[in-house]
């Protein structure tokens, strides 16, 4: 150790309490954020067509049967919103993490082609194999890991840069959009609700044998996603300078983008590649936090606000029933022209 | 002041892809000094510092801290004794001087720890040490330069090495706040007994500030010692190819390196006659 230099009492305590002021400041956004998502979780359950109290629909979480509601509740709204929830987070999460990483808030999985991959898997899995829900979930996630490989090793070249990256991942997600846009075009008796769901996301119809899998993504990957979380602030900070301060740079990038990549195939696999969710959670979350801390569980939450609050919209605020996605589409697209025309007007990064 | 850690390359060769870089190179790096590393673009100075705070694997050869190889030292022990402040960090959009410096605890937090009362006190201190306590607060994007560079420096102390690379700390800055991060790095020097390597352009700024220098040609080590004893003519026509005078600083007393070029050739021979004596180094004055 350097000879211990012991700083001025002033300076010290204004450290440390622009460091505690943060601290309460950041619990304050995370629990705000977890009533937000509470309550838009407690809103999708109970209201609808048919509005049910909350004691009916706690009746039907712990199991007793109530005429109407354990249909309506139980088999209808609670898959469909445990998955809103879940996937939600799943993309905020994982979003952030690709938009830290790689220090660019258009790098997110849902540009780069990632979702894209999933989905035409999910896609061609069910309409062309009829294949079950656990191999669906299985060929989604090797797609993403397979795009996410191939943009990754396309983009290389003395290491990553950000916007090559980009680029070769906007056409690739093109590619297999247009893939997918096929196989649906050649499912003979496809209905467009469900097509809907492999191009822009929907939750229609979800049963708990999408849900399930979602949830145990969640609860595997994102502790992983966590437990990085430090080091992937420092890897913001450019992969030598993070290198310097300790971070194993290439092992933290490897388990990061195994992590995020699962999270979205299996959020894809179930709900379709929700439009902008991971693309918009992050910057809303940096938004809110300010700087300072990780923003993954914040991102998180805001994704998973978004995706309950967007399926609420899409089903009952409109004469017709608008998948999920197509509500977060509508949010989403105004904010990436916005993001590259700023880009481009800054003239540096993109 | 236990600043003792002794950082040695032995036979060290670098590259990228099949080309070689640094080659074999023997070179002991004296704790508690300020070595500057000069040479010529692409002579290898930077690959040099990559390698040695375990950024760069060697290809042949290694480098040793206190005994021990680099690179077979967990990164996170590693951190705790060697600092290093590439030539181009990232500043991610938005961040705060506060959030920035403290980035430096990293290697002494865990994946879950809790910030403790030591981390404040280091990045208190090392506010401080870089005069940024004022700008705490501030987003770093609307720094100058110079309060940049300093900030970034604070970041690294906080970090609270014994030792310090930097890579060209003072690219992209006017010459006062040049020597702003220089003096600031000497004061390191001074009072921590913190050991600096920096890689520096500026061959007066390198023979003022160091106590050691380091020329390398070429992949290879040319001279290392004293800046009287490496800043010569004969070292920087060997290293940048370049003739030139050397003179003694009138400021410092070190050696003050004067360029000739092709246009002032018959002035600087001209001059080399008519010198005043108060220039000349005086003979035997060290």
């Amino acid at each position: 150790m350097s000879a211990p230099v012991v700083p001025a009492p002033p300076t010290l305590r204004a450290v440390t309490r622009a460091r505690v002021r943060r601290a309460y400041r950041r619990r304050l956004l995370v629990s705000t954020l977890l009533i937000l998502v509470v309550a838009a979780f407690a809103t999708t359950l109970m209201a609808g067509h048919t509005f049910y109290p909350a004691s009916d629909v706690l009746r039907v979480i712990t199991g007793e049967q109530v005429p109407g509601a354990s249909f309506t509740v139980g088999t209808l709204r609670l898959p469909r919103a445990v998955l809103a929830l879940t996937a939600g987070f799943s993309f905020g999460i994982a979003g952030v993490t690709f938009q830290t990483m790689l220090r660019n808030p258009l790098a997110s999985p849902d540009i780069i082609g990632i979702s894209a991959g999933a989905s035409a898997a999910a896609a061609i899995a069910i309409v062309t194999f009829s294949l079950s829900e656990t191999e669906v979930s299985a060929l989604a996630i090797a797609a993403a890991l397979g795009v996410a490989l191939l943009v990754y090793t396309l983009a290389f070249r003395d290491g990553v840069a950000g916007t090559r990256l980009i680029l070769i991942g906007i056409g690739i997600s093109a590619l297999l959009d247009s893939i997918t846009s096929y196989v649906l075009s050649r499912a003979g008796d496809w209905d467009l609700q469900e097509a809907m769901r492999w191009l822009t996301g929907s939750l229609n119809g979800t049963t708990w044998e999408e849900t399930v899998p979602t949830v145990l993504a969640v609860l595997a990957l994102g502790p992983v996603l966590l437990f990085q979380s430090r080091n992937l602030s420092a890897l913001s900070l450019g992969d030598d300078t993070a290198s310097a301060l300790g971070v194993r740079v290439e092992r933290t990038r490897v388990t990061v983008i195994v992590a995020a990549v699962g999270l979205i195939a299996f959020a894809t696999a179930a709900a379709g590649p929700i439009a902008f969710v991971a693309f918009l959670s992050g910057p809303i979350a940096a938004r809110l936090t300010g700087t300072g801390g990780s923003l993954l569980v914040p991102a998180g939450l805001v994704g998973s606000l978004l995706v309950l609050v967007a399926d609420f919209t899409g089903q009952y605020a409109f004469d017709t029933r608008y998948p999920v996605g197509v509500v977060t589409g509508v949010l989403g697209a105004p904010y990436l022209v916005y993001l590259i025309v700023r880009t481009n007007r800054a003239g540096g990064s993109l | 002041m236990t600043a003792s850690h002794t950082l040695s390359t032995e036979d060290l060769t670098l590259g990228y892809g099949d080309r070689a870089v640094i080659e074999g190179l023997d070179l002991t790096l004296a704790a508690g000094n300020i070595t500057v590393i000069v040479g010529a673009n692409a002579c290898g100075k930077s690959t040099l510092l990559r390698s040695m705070s375990r950024l760069l694997v060697p290809r042949a050869g290694r480098v040793v801290l206190d005994g021990k190889e680099v690179h077979r030292t967990p990164a996170k022990e590693l951190a705790r004794t060697l600092g290093l402040l590439p030539q181009s960090p990232v500043t991610p959009e938005g961040i705060t001087v506060l959030d920035l410096v403290g980035r430096g605890r990293h290697p002494h937090q865990r994946a879950f720890s809790r910030w403790t009362a030591q981390d404040d006190a280091a990045v208190a201190a090392a506010l401080e040490a870089t005069q940024t306590t004022e700008l705490a607060e501030r987003s770093v994007d609307e720094l100058s330069g110079g309060q940049r560079q300093r900030v970034w420096i604070a970041m690294a102390l906080a970090q609270q090495t014994d030792l310090l690379l930097l890579d060209e700390p003072t690219t992209f800055l006017d010459i006062s706040h040049q020597i702003e991060v220089l003096d600031l790095l000497t004061d390191l020097n001074r009072t921590r007994g913190t050991t600096i390597v920096m890689v520096l352009h500026d061959l007066n700024l390198a023979a003022r500030y160091a106590d050691r220098l380091v020329a390398l040609a070429s992949g290879r080590l040319h001279a290392a010692g004293t800046p009287e004893e490496v800043m010569t003519e004969d070292t920087v026509r060997t290293v940048y190819g370049m003739d030139s005078r050397v003179i003694e600083d009138p400021v410092s007393g070190k050696p003050l390196v004067l360029p000739i070029g092709r246009h002032h050739a018959t002035v600087a021979d001209s001059a080399a006659q008519t010198v005043p004596s108060s220039v000349t180094r005086p003979a035997g004055s060290r």
